[in-house]
This record gives C-alpha cells, structure tokens and sequence, in this order.
C-alpha cells in the first residue's frame, strides 16, 4: 500500500474529453481502442485550442490490450499530432488503469519531470482478441522454421479437433479462477447488502445520469465522433436508462447465482466501448497556456487486497489511506466518485466507513470514519449508468469530480476505484479557490 | 560557357578512391537542379573528366540538393525560342545524353527526390536507376501538360525500358510515378533507403563494371509481345491516336507530335525517333499553343508571390468553415492536412454527409498510396464536426460556404463575430454576393473578404480572393498565405458585382441563352464551344453551375450593367420557376442517364427545353458566329475588369478566365488571346457584331485604344 500528499509544484487537471461511452456491439462495434482514443485525444486538443507540440508526456490506460498497438498511446499520440519527440507509453491495472496513467501524469508533473500531460484511456470490448490454442500457436510457430511441406505434415500430427476452438481472453480471475460477478455476489453475502439496496443505487444511478445529460452536464465532457456508416456524429452515451424503477429492475433474474443471489444484469454494469482522456497540467503551465485549472490534486493512494474475499473492496482501503494522507476526514468530502462496477462494492465501502470494527481492525481507526452520503456519491450518475470501459472509466471519473466541484459542488472530492486482481485506487482533489 | 563568370559548375566529378567517380549535380543559386544550356556544357566537361580518367571505373549521377534529383528544363528559356533554336537546344541534349548512354564505364543513376522531364531523361539515359523509397521520389514525363514534348530521348528510351503499353499514358498525360511503381514498371531496378543511396548506386556500378551485376530486364507482358508485332504495335498507336483525338479534339499538337516520335522510333529504329523528336519539340516550342501553355505554368509559379509586398500572414492553426454542404467539405478537405477544421452546420444529418465523404476521400487516397495510414489518421484527427458556433472561437480565419443570400450570410457573419477573436480573418465563399454587402454592418468590416472557391473544390486549382475599400492588408495576406496552402493558384480582385471570373462568365452564358432564343440547336452550340477550345460547352456547364443559380447572377448583374445594354434572356428564370435547376436535381438542358458502375452514361439534349426557346425547330448558326458571340463578350468584359480595376493585372485575368472557367488553355487567356490576334481584330469583329446583335457588343474603351496604339497586354 502508498499513499502520498502530493507537495512541491501543484498538478491541476485543466481540462477533459471523452467520446460518449456505448454499449459494446453499438455504435462502436467496428473501432479499434486506437480509434476510441484518438476519438477523445484529438477532441481534447481541440476542444482546449492546445497547441499539440506544447505537449511533453501522454500516458493512456488499457485492459484488454490490441496486439498490433500494443503501446496504444505512442500511436495515438503520433496519429492525433503530438510532436514525435513527446513519450507516450501504456499503463495496464485492470480497472484503475486510467486512474494510475493519472497518477503517473501527477507524479511526472509534482517532480519536474513534465509541465503538460495527457492522460486517459481506451477499452473496447466490441473486439477482443481471440487466440488459436496453445497446440495450434505452437505448431505455427515451429511452421516457420519449416523448410519442406514435409516438414508442415509432420507439424500437423498430433493436432486434434478441439484444438482448434479458439481461445477467448479469460473472465475469470488468474488467481482465484472466480469471476467478477462472484465477487460481487460474495461481497453482497458477506456484508448483508440486500438485492433491493443494490436495484435502489442502480436506479438512483440511471436517474442522477439521466439528469446530468440533460442540464448538459455531461455533454460539456463528450466529444461528438463520427461514425460509420451514417457518419453523423454520436454525441450522446446510450446506456442511460432515465425511466428505470424499481420495479423494473426487481424483474430481472439473479445471473451468478441463480437460487439466493442477488447481483443481476441490471445492478452491474454493462460491457462499454469508449475513451476519455484529461489534461493535467504544473499551475504554471496552466496560467501561461491561459487555461483556467478546474481541480488541483492533492494526494493519492494505490492498495492491494485479499483476491478472494477482498476482490472489489478497494476503495474502502484507498479512500481512507488517501484522506489520511490530505489530511482530510471523511465528512471534509463534498464529491464522491466511486466506480460503480456492480452496486455491492458501492454499498460495501459505505457500510465499512461506518462499520467501526472494520475502521478499528482494517483500517487502523480510532472508530467509524462516518457517512459516505447519498447525495454526494456519483451525483451525476456512474458506471451503471453510464458505462464502464475499462480503461477509460478512471479518468471519466476524475473529469466528473473535477467538473462537479467547478460546478461549485464544495472543496474537497474523493475518486475511488477497485480493480480486479485486488487493486485499489483513490484521488484526493481540491477545488480551484 | 561556365567560365564566363564566377558561378561554380553545375555538375561536379568526385573521385573515390574505390574507382568510382560521382556526377554531383548542383545548379548554383537554385533549391533544385534546373537542366538549362549552361547545365548542357557543365555536364559535357564532367564528363570529359570522367571518360579521361584511367582510374575510375564506373560512375553515379547523384544530386547534391535535398530531396530533389532534377526538377526538370529551364522553361523560362523555352518561352524565347523559335522552332529552330529548340531543335538545337534538343540536339545538344540529345548527343550528351548518348554519351551517356553509349559510355563504356557503366553510369547509374540515384535518385532520390523528383525526376521530372529532362531530369527524367537524364536518369533513362544510364545504365542502371537506383531509387529511393521515399514520398518525395517522383518520376514523371510531364511535358505534354506545357504543350511540348520530352525532348531529351524521353519518347524513345520510355517506351524500350517499360514497354509501349505503359509508356503511352505516361507521356501522353505526364502522371507521376512513386518508386514502388517505377520498380514495378521496370523504370527504376533497384528501391533503397535514401540516405545512403548514392553508396547503393556506386556499389551496384562497380558490379556493373565487374560484370556480377546485370541488368534485369522487366518480363514482356501479354501487351508487349503484342506490341513487339507489327501489326500489333499499329493497333496500339492507332488506338492511342484516337484517344487523344476524343480527348483534345485535335487542338492540342503535343500529344499528336509524341505520338508521331513513337511511332518512328517503333518503325524506323532509335536515330530515326530522336530525330522526329528533335525537330517536334522545335515544332511545338516554337508554336504559340506551346508557348501559351509554358506562360501559363510561369504565371502560376509568378502569382505564387504576390503576398510579397502584404504584411506577413497570420499563422492560422484553427480555421472555422460554416456549411458543411458539397462546397465546406470540399474546402474541408484541401485543408485538413494543415490544421484543426472546425465544419459547422446546423443538422448532424449534413455533418455526417460531409464526413462520410472526407473518409472515403481519405480512404480512397491512402488506397491509391499517395497518402500513409498515419497521415490519413492524422488528417481526420484535425477535423472537428460541430452544430455550435462556439466552436469557432479561436479561429484565425473562418470561411462561410452557406446558401447564396445575403442576408443569410449577414446573420452568419454576424454570429461568427460574437465568438472571433477581432484579428480573426471571415471570409465569405460566394460567387456573386458582393462582399461590401455582406459586410455592411460588421462589427470589423476590415477583416471580412472574399474567398471564392470552384467546384469540386479539390480539383478545381483556382482561388479567386476578393477585397473591399475596407479590408485590411493582414486579412489579404492571410487569405492568400492560406489559399496556397491548400495548394490554389489565388488571384486577388476587387469587389464588384460578380468580381471578375462571373462577371465574365455571365455574358458568356447569357449570349447562349440569347442564341437558343435566336433558334440554336444546343448540342450545335456546346460543341462549337468546345471545338474552339473550352473544356464544356456553356450549356451543359450552366447545368452543371445550376439553371437556378446562373439565373439569380444573370439577374444581379444584368441589374448592374443594364445601362451599357446587357442584355438577359427571361427563359433561364422561366425555365426555374418551372422547376429545371442543372444536374442536381436532374432536370435540365440534358438529361442525364443514371451512373452504371460508376460511370456516367452519354448525355442527351431534353426536347422539352426547347418548349422555353421558340420550340422546337431548330436553325443552323455558323460554329464561328455562335464561338465570337460568346468568347469575344467574355474577352470584353475581362478588358473592362482590367480597366475598372477590378483585376490587377492581365496575368492574374488569364489565370482566372483558365483556372477557373475553362478558357482555352493553349490561347493563354483572354488577355494573350488579344494579343495573338491583335487587338485591332477583336474590335473589328466586335464592331460587326454590334450592328447585328446590339449595344452589348460595344468593345470597351481600353480594348480600342489598344488596337489604335497597336499595344500589348503582355510584353513576352
């Protein structure tokens, strides 16, 4: 675990842009994570009138990484115009993996490594990559060294029928062989969070969203992309659902556990194509670019847990640790941003803070840490709402705290995501006075 | 020659030690080498010193200038030769390039860059052509587009290394070769990397002089082996001939005369060819068609300058286009390789049109390898598709293509100032709008200018840029820095109603409409028209401009010149209230088939039309009569832009009446075409047609005075 209050130099995030985040197999189906985030990159630089050869760093996130683009954002970064001489590199931590391209944008700018980063992420999951079999891939392999068609008939022996499925990334956990649903219903079971408490934040979730999109709130964050075949430009996420109830959702059946569960498809979120990408900038180079800073950072903390029993209670460790390094209590917190990657881990961290034997034990606390209240918590919707494309879901959060304290929603916001493999992240942001 | 003033040689001989001696290429006080006479000489003594000495055994013929191997010819030198000095000039380069060819020392060409005209004749010369894979690698023939033909051996030694087949479109059209296709071809054997290129190229003469290295000949196709007959070759040539015939309509000589060089290199053997190209390229350079055509390209490159004395141009890293219809997109699409372009329109439905086709224009280009994938994602990064005008802030210059009226684009000037920057450049995109106008009530009428473009907008080289009293000279000075950017020939002109290019242009079709009236046969009239030199009759191109559009200009300005006896036809307006508005809603003068396979079927006349002209029996007008009526109201008028002003300079009214309408090329202008036949002629058939067709022929007060005093409009 580290966590840090950042001092020297102050990182500010100056701006921030995504395309709108769809379900898989939509408008997006055809694109490449390189197109997403060339899609939210190049509307960025735009949108902002930045000169791109003023750029010294980008650092963008991805899970399910492309082989052909394997470093994603050297190659968005040479398509969308930043100078040759600008690195660019990948991060890849599952869910977090935005959250940490931001916080090595932070780290790089606190140290005087940069003054004008771009960080962000991209993730479809319209197209993933599928293998041949191991048996397969190694005989192709071994054809290439092959000098006669002799040679290719002998690799041939040996192959049987089933090797020849393919072979789709994994859903399951490396470690644990359990899925994220699992999880999520073990971390429901484990701490007593109802099936109606989890269909109550995800409505709450669809209508806070369905609100935000039409004060515009959002659509200041979206950049409209053209796509194919109308090219008419999607300027809109299409997984805001407004008028869901209740009861609607308590139609659905449980999908990990069938019988006595209560995860169902309506309170997880969905499979989302899309990018996002901020601009974080030294205050200096914010003043000289003439960009009027909506947030500065003001510490960070990345955690890692139990992969079995702990999988998605990241933030009920990185919240914590990351105020304790501001020095900053919970109650301090206007803005909550805390990814909703299924409703149990959302309502796990908001019994933990007030659950005193878990701030004793877990935490190191003298008692309860209080209230993550309602109405500060993802008040313009979250990734059940919205969407959750891995690697850009980190930096959508961080742009929508940072919007939401410019909009004059207080002083001090708190981003926090988990991660599969157990990881943990949060960010501590301060309102520009 | 050279040693009659300081200037250092043009070409230089290294010898290296390993036996190789370099031919460095390097005409002094020029970017790029230029073949001229004094080159001739200079390249003659290095190759003295070449041949004489006993240590070196191979040579390389290498240009010392970046990026470029040989531009081409000197063509200001052309623009001063009769027939019999350009057959001399030839000659000269035809025996020197022999010499190389016949050395006994192998000779390789390296190229990197362009190798154009002449500079490509150097490189078919050698005995080997080492390439460089590089964008910037061009290798071309492109003489025919200058009226002339390539004079160095080109016609002969094209079609014996890639064959006749592949070297008749490339003469005959002069289309540039990038390396992978020259290797392909068998125009180049070998592609390396360029730097290090001329090191390949010493390697490979060396080889050459060992004899490890042979020459490859590029595998004979079906077509050649067709072509290697007799008969075959005939066919071939026959169709090539016929070809060019549809195509120039027998107007253009340099096509013919190459096909002749062929034909007698083919039949008679190589001395027999280079004579016949000796004594044709005298032919053509000598003839004014070739000279007009050679001006032409020299005005182009002149006009280029004409920002020279403006204060220096606004870097523009933003630039707003309003409208995303056929004309936004297409000025979208000449400047998404330079910076952001915000297109606003009102509807996503038209940005998504305008986008759908800038993809497939991108796709299409990086398809066809002039463009990279990078570059193409990199193009489509820069454009931003938006419905809100605050987009526009930050623009250094935004141009309105919206629908022609005024008020508009009064409105749209208007918003776009409420978010511009004040040193922010508008220009507005019309035809026929005076500029004065639309900025009557802008908050800074300085800035505000016209940028006339010609559609399709990414063919079409043309930009007509035009001022108020009021526009300030930065404003100019951008438009016109930008405008060469998207790679236009600009010409600026006053404002006035329909500035200059439809200020000639609306007579020209309003005397068509006169003559319909009069019992013209329409199909009689395109092709009279087109015989004397125009690329479409004004019949067809009124269809394609727009029956509804050509009507409101023949309004405006038959309003504004009322008084010096224009006169209109009433029919085009009748013909849009009854709902025939050109090509694009099918329903004009012709009638267009449906495309099949992405080619447009033959036009036919639409009887109907007639029903607007008196019927429909027809009477026979003398092709010379209706090409006089036409031609010579547009020539007038294009006087009467110079002597109001409203062009500066007969040049730049050349440029225009060719660029952007069409005017026969090879007469140079209307301007040249004065001064070809003599202004005293002009006001003759002027006068005759005055008395029987009306005032509107009055020739105009400087065209008189010119054919009194027997001046010039140009000095060459």
């Amino acid at each position: 675990m580290s966590a840090v209050r950042y001092r020297g130099r102050r990182a500010v995030l100056v701006a921030g842009a995504r395309t709108p985040f769809m379900r898989s197999g939509t408008a997006f189906m055809d694109w490449r994570s390189y197109d997403l985030a060339r899609g939210a990159v190049a509307g960025l630089l735009t949108r902002t009138r930045l000169d791109p050869a003023s750029v010294d760093r980008m650092i963008l996130g991805t899970v399910i990484s492309e082989p052909r683009t394997s470093n994603l954002a050297r190659e968005v970064g040479l398509a969308c115009g930043l100078p040759q001489a600008c690195p660019a590199f990948t991060v890849s931590a599952a869910c977090t993996s935005s959250n940490v391209a931001i916080m090595s944008a932070i780290e790089a700018i606190t140290s005087g490594s940069a003054d004008i980063v771009i960080a962000g992420g991209a993730e479809t999951l319209s197209d993933v990559p599928i293998r041949y079999s191991r048996p397969v891939r190694k005989r192709l392999i071994a054809a290439q060294k092959a000098r006669d068609p002799a040679d290719l008939l002998r690799l041939a022996a040996g192959l049987k029928a089933r090797d020849l499925i393919p072979d789709a990334p994994a859903i399951a956990e490396f470690s644990t062989g359990l899925t994220m649903g699992d999880n999520a219903e073990r971390l429901a079971k484990a701490l007593g969070i109802t099936r109606e408490a989890q269909d109550r934040l995800a409505v709450a979730s669809h209508v806070n969203a369905a609100r935000a999109a039409e004060r515009g709130d959002l659509a200041r964050m979206i950049v409209p992309v053209p796509v194919a075949p109308s090219f008419e430009p999607v300027a809109a996420d299409n997984g805001i659902r407004g008028d869901t109830s209740l009861e609607k959702l308590a139609k659905l059946s449980p999908v990990f556990d069938r019988k006595f569960g209560s995860v169902t498809a309506g309170n997880s979120s969905f499979l989302t194509d899309g990018a996002s990408a901020v601009l974080i900038t030294s205050e200096e180079a914010a003043q000289s670019l003439g960009l009027q800073p909506l947030a500065a950072f003001r510490s960070s903390a990345f955690v890692g847990l139990d992969p079995v029993e702990e999988l998605l209670l990241g933030p009920a460790l990185a919240v914590p640790a990351a105020l304790r390094a501001a020095e900053l209590a919970l109650s301090d917190v206007d803005v909550f941003e805390i990814h909703e990657a299924f409703a149990s881990p959302v309502l796990a961290i908001q019994k933990l803070m007030q659950d005193a034997a878990f701030c004793r034990d877990r935490l190191g606390a003298d008692g309860a840490l209080g209230e993550v209240p309602d109405e500060r918590l993802n008040a313009w919707g979250g990734s059940l709402s919205i969407g959750h494309p891995f690697g850009a879901t980190g930096a959508r959060l961080v742009m929508m705290a940072a919007q939401r304290l410019a909009a004059g929603g207080g002083r001090h916001a708190v981003v926090s995501a988990c991660a599969a493999g157990a990881l943990g992240h949060a960010l501590v942001l301060d309102a520009i006075a | 020659m050279s040693n009659l003033t300081e200037q250092p040689p043009a070409i230089r001989l290294e010898k290296r030690p390993d036996g190789v001696g370099i031919l460095w290429f390097d005409t002094p006080e020029s970017p790029v080498n230029i073949l001229s006479s004094r080159f001739f000489g200079d390249f003659a003594a290095a190759l003295d010193g070449f041949e004489a000495d006993p240590s070196l055994r191979a040579g390389v013929l290498a240009s010392a200038k970046p990026d470029s191997f040989i531009a081409g010819a000197d063509l200001k030198q052309f623009v001063g030769l009769d027939a019999a000095q350009g057959t001399a000039l030839v000659t000269e380069g035809h025996r020197l390039l022999d010499r190389v060819a016949a050395s006994r020392k192998p000779i390789v060409a390296a190229i990197h860059g362009v190798a154009l005209g002449g500079g490509l004749e150097v490189a078919l010369a050698c005995h080997y052509r080492v390439a460089s894979e590089d964008p910037k690698t061009q290798l071309a023939l492109p003489e025919v587009q200058l009226g002339v033909l390539p004079g160095a051996g080109g016609t002969q030694r094209l079609p014996a290394l890639i064959g006749l087949a592949a070297a008749l479109p490339a003469i005959l059209t002069g289309s540039r070769f990038k390396a992978r296709k020259a290797l392909k071809l068998g125009l180049v054997d070998h592609l390396t990397s360029p730097r290090g290129i001329v090191d390949v190229a010493a390697r490979a003469a060396l080889q050459l002089a060992e004899g490890t290295l042979r020459r490859k000949p590029r595998k004979p196709t079906p077509l050649d082996r067709l072509a290697a007959t007799g008969p075959g070759r005939s066919f071939i040539l026959g169709q090539a001939r016929k070809d060019v015939l549809r195509k120039t309509r027998g107007l253009y000589p340099a096509p013919l005369r190459i096909l002749d060089c062929i034909e007698a290199g083919q039949a008679r053997g190589f001395r027999a060819g280079a004579t016949a190209e000796q004594q044709g390229f005298g032919a053509l350079v000598g003839d004014s068609k070739g000279k007009a055509l050679i001006k032409l390209f020299l005005a182009m490159t002149d006009v280029k300058k004409a920002g020279e004395h403006l204060p220096p141009p606004r870097r523009v890293s933003r630039l707003g286009i309003l409208g995303a219809g056929f004309m936004g997109e297409g000025i979208a699409a000449v400047s998404m390789s330079q910076n952001t372009v915000v297109l606003k329109d009102l509807t996503p439905a038209s940005l998504g049109k305008a986008a759908k086709n800038l993809d497939a224009g991108l796709a299409k280009r990086e398809k066809s390898g002039s463009l990279t994938r990078l570059e193409r994602d990199r193009q489509w990064s820069n454009l931003v598709f938006s419905t809100d005008t605050q987009d526009l802030a930050g623009c250094e210059l935004v141009i309105e293509a919206v629908f022609e009226k005024l008020e508009l684009k009064r409105q749209i000037l208007a918003d776009a100032e409420a978010v511009l920057h004040p040193q922010a450049v508008f220009a507005s995109n019309t035809s026929a709008l005076p500029i004065g106008r639309i900025a009557e009530g802008a908050k800074h009428p300085e800035r505000v200018l016209g940028m006339h473009y010609f559609s399709p907008v990414p063919k079409m080289p043309l930009l007509e840029i035009i001022v108020t009293d009021q526009t300030a000279d930065w404003a100019l000075s951008t438009a016109l820095a930008y405008g060469v950017k998207q790679g236009k020939t600009c010409i600026v002109v006053k404002d006035g109603p329909g500035f200059y290019t439809t200020r000639i242009l609306a007579p020209f079709v309003g005397e068509a409409m006169l003559l319909l009236e009069e019992g013209a046969d329409i199909e009689a009239l395109d092709k009279a028209l087109k015989d004397f030199g125009f690329p479409v009759g004004p019949i067809a191109l009124l269809d394609e401009v727009g029956i509804d559009v050509g009507a409101h200009i023949a309004r405006d300005l038959g309003a504004a010149f009322a008084e010096r006896g224009w006169k209109t036809s009433p029919a085009a307006a009748k013909l849009v209230d009854a709902g025939y508005c050109g090509r694009k809603n099918a329903k004009g003068f012709y009638i267009y088939p449906p495309e099949k396979k992405g080619k447009s079927g033959k036009k036919q006349v639409n009887p109907e039309v007639y029903g607007f002209f008196g019927g429909p029996a027809r009477k026979s007008f003398p092709a010379a009569e209706m090409v006089d009526r036409l031609a010579l109201l547009m020539v007038n008028e294009a006087v009467r832009c110079l002597e109001e002003g409203i062009l500066g300079s007969a040049r730049d009214g050349d440029l225009g009446a060719i660029l952007g309408l069409g005017f026969p090329p090879f007469t140079g202008g209307p301007f040249r075409y004065v001064d070809l036949v003599g202004a005293a002629d002009v006001v003759a058939r002027m006068e005759r047609l005055k008395t029987t067709c009306g005032d509107r022929f009055t020739p105009c007060a400087m065209l008189v005075e010119m054919a009194r005093e027997g001046k010039r409009f140009h000095e060459d």
